[in-house]
């Protein structure tokens, strides 16, 4: 797949996917959306870009082991269980802050950090496989 | 305002999150194991605190529920029914803690015979994983929740058991997770037709309304399916091939926690879903669970006596045990329809048990109650099931150091390791010992309170059967210990299967036999002194007959 057009494309194309991964996953806790379906459309991303450019350059601009972030995305869903201990309700209660930044509320709140949690799962886990796959091809 | 009607509410104190903290501080320690997974060093050093205070926390969970009755507690505050519940009664806490001990020495012995590679490919944090799975399972109040744990502690168990990438271990990986995915898969189907016909998966509302339905077939359906997709998870026969076609082949210490913990959680999930929710269903069942108890005990005490290889050998005192465990669910109280005779003989038993173990003060209160032939035969069958957690994964630990030293695990080419190692032989020799059920081990108690409730109960068969299984055992234990400690050591060579020569032994570090000796403990305080056990699994035994206490505590409190 290393024609002169998609490899030229590819970064565009997968700069594009992440951002509106991001997007799937801000815009998911009232309308369709969520960590799930943004991680998959990054992780596909990704893909894309190993395809069209070779599993080396896609480990380097991840700088961390796919592994590692699926980790990072498990203590952040974790962690966001953990704050109702400190609010003394229920295990994993959706808990609401809303700080004001540069003159703009900004909704914070345990069930983001847990879904930026699923968010990191998916994205490490899927590009994870799909690595060691495209990995596999090449040799 | 619909919102407000939907929460529960009530404050929290940091203790009542002991519920949860078991499945929460696995998960933590296990992500922060895999994000720092090129320090390998680094990780026993945070793994064998991690899994000591997920056992400090069990112990204490289970002090709570000793003394406050079952705990539940709501995830994100939604009530029950709707919200998901963590319920822990004595049997979850009792499995939690245990569950915790095995996982403890576990991986302290990991510490001392996983090679840097194996650690590489992310060994304690996959026992992380899998041990979230498990607690869950145990602590968890809901059905769908239960298939969810199952489904996690497959995961971790999938990358425990193909540690090292070797060919028979993926060989062996492939059939245990077809089938595994099989009985999770009517696991799933059965939960499916479960809400379509209770329209709720919160285990104490079913418990509550499954008394409201009609006994025609949907219910047994839904029981004989929970039967079989539990049966399947345990090992029980005649769907108990798997196990020995896949346990021998991943390392000793993942062999030793799945054989010790895997198939209890089958049992387990049968004993909180048959007795718990569905009781005019199991008793229909009794039979079917009788046949199958007697066939898996000779199963898997026949299975190891033809066995040359110390760990399949293990492998059929796995599913001996789990036949034993069986015994113990299909006795049913005779209370719905039989002689009430049976009722008062097996109180009079049950009296005579406790009075047997030296406790004369629990025996009054047992007494009193009159507990049916169920209370008492769960009972045993609990006391067993613990017991055979920590004495499965003992043997399998004692007999990977056994086969590290003399470089083979089969019988043929081991020997003389009783010169080498007195103090193996001599924890060996408990284990087995403990293992065939014969005093003053752990494993003699829980068996006479099986016979005796066998007996009471009207099934002399199966106790008769538990006996013999007990003989046949003791039989393959003494090969066990003949071959492989007190012979001398054959001559090079001689062994049958000359693949296994030139052995590879390898030296094993004395800071290793620890958790051996811890595990021995266990075996000889439970044997010594079982009337603190016997008192817990029988409040375990009555929460699980009578769930009111358990149903209390969902709906009870928290309003």
């Amino acid at each position: 797949m290393r024609t002169v057009i998609f490899r030229f494309t590819a970064p565009y194309l997968t700069a594009l996917m992440v951002l509106f991964s991001i997007f799937v996953l801000l815009r998911g806790h009232n309308d369709p959306g969520g960590g799930f379906i943004g991680g998959l459309i990054a992780a596909s991303a990704l893909a894309i870009y190993g395809i069209a450019c070779g599993v080396g350059p896609v480990r380097r601009a991840l700088y961390f082991h796919p592994m590692a972030i699926s980790a990072a995305g498990l203590v952040a869903a974790v962690v966001a269980g953990i704050f109702s201990v400190f609010a003394g309700t229920g295990f994993m209660t959706g808990l609401w802050v809303f700080p004001t930044l540069f003159g703009t509320e900004v909704a914070l709140s345990t069930p983001m950090l847990f879904d930026i949690g699923v968010y990191l799962v998916v994205v490490g886990g899927i590009s994870s496989i799909a690595l060691a796959l495209e990995e596999r091809e090449s040799d | 305002m619909l919102k407000a009607e939907a929460m529960v509410h009530g404050a929290f104190s940091p203790a009542d999150f002991l519920v949860i903290a078991p499945v929460a501080v696995c998960f933590l320690f296990g992500a922060v194991l895999l994000m720092a997974r090129k320090r390998v060093e680094w990780h026993p050093f945070v793994a064998i605190p991690g899994f000591a205070l997920v056992l400090g926390i069990d112990v204490a969970l289970l002090l709570k529920v000793a003394a406050d009755g079952p705990q539940t507690m709501m995830m994100g505050n939604w009530r029950p029914p709707f919200g998901i519940a963590f319920t822990v009664d004595m049997l979850g806490a009792l499995f939690a803690a245990t569950a915790g001990f095995v996982a403890l020495c576990a991986a302290i012995y990991a510490t001392f015979s996983m090679s840097r590679t194996e650690r590489r490919y992310g060994f304690f944090p996959f026992l992380f994983l899998m041990m979230g799975g498990v607690s869950g399972a145990f602590l968890t109040g809901d059905i769908f929740n239960l298939y969810v744990w199952f489904e996690v502690l497959l995961i971790g168990s999938f990358g425990l058991l193909i540690l090292g990438s070797e060919h028979e271990q993926l060989d062996g990986a492939t059939k245990y997770s077809f089938l595994n995915l099989v009985a999770t898969t009517l696991f799933l189907i059965t939960t499916g037709y479960l809400y379509g016909l209770f329209g709720t998966l919160n285990m104490a509302d079913i418990a509550q309304k499954a008394g409201r339905f009609e006994n025609d077939g949907a219910l047994l359906t839904i029981a004989l399916l929970y039967l079989v997709a539990f049966g399947m998870k345990a090992a029980a026969f005649p769907l108990n091939f798997w196990l020995p076609a896949s346990y021998h082949t991943p390392r000793f210490v993942v062999s030793a926690l799945f054989a010790g913990l895997l198939t209890k959680v089958g049992v387990y999930a049968l004993i909180r879903v048959l007795l718990m929710l569905f009781p005019p269903q199991h008793a229909d069942l009794a039979t079917l669970i009788s046949w199958v108890a007697i066939l898996t005990m000779l199963a898997g005490a026949l299975g190891a006596l033809a066995q040359s290889d110390l760990r399949r050998l293990l492998n059929y005192f796995v599913i001996a045990g789990i036949g034993t465990i069986f015994a113990g669910l299909a006795v049913t109280d005779p209370g719905s329809g039989a002689a009430p005779a049976v009722v008062a003989g097996a109180a009079q038993a049950a009296g005579t048990i406790t009075a047997a173990t030296g406790d004369a003060a629990a025996a009054a209160p047992l007494l009193a109650q009159h507990p049916g032939a169920m209370v008492v035969a769960l009972s045993g069958a609990v006391f067993y099931a613990l017991h055979s957690i920590v004495v499965m994964t003992a043997l399998y630990l004692a007999g990977g150091t056994a086969a590290r030293l003399s470089g083979s695990s089969s019988l043929f080419a081991m020997g003389g390791l009783w010169r080498q190692r007195p103090g193996l032989a001599a924890l060996m020799l408990v284990f087995l010992l403990s293992v065939s059920g014969l005093p003053p081990f752990s494993g003699f108690w829980p068996k006479v309170i099986l016979v005796r409730g066998a007996f009471q109960a009207g099934l002399p068969l199966l106790g008769a059967v538990i006996l013999l299984t007990g003989f046949l055992m003791t039989v393959a234990s003494a090969r066990v210990f003949a071959f492989a400690f007190w012979r001398n050591p054959p001559e090079r060579g001689a062994g049958t299967d000359g693949a296994s020569f030139p052995p590879q032994k390898e030296p094993v570090p004395l800071l290793s036999m620890l958790p051996l000796l811890m595990l021995a403990v266990f075996v000889v305080i439970a044997g010594i002194l079982p009337q603190w056990l016997v008192g817990l699994t029988d409040v375990a035994a009555r929460g699980v007959v009578d769930p009111a206490a358990y149903v209390g505590s969902v709906f009870g409190g928290g309003s």
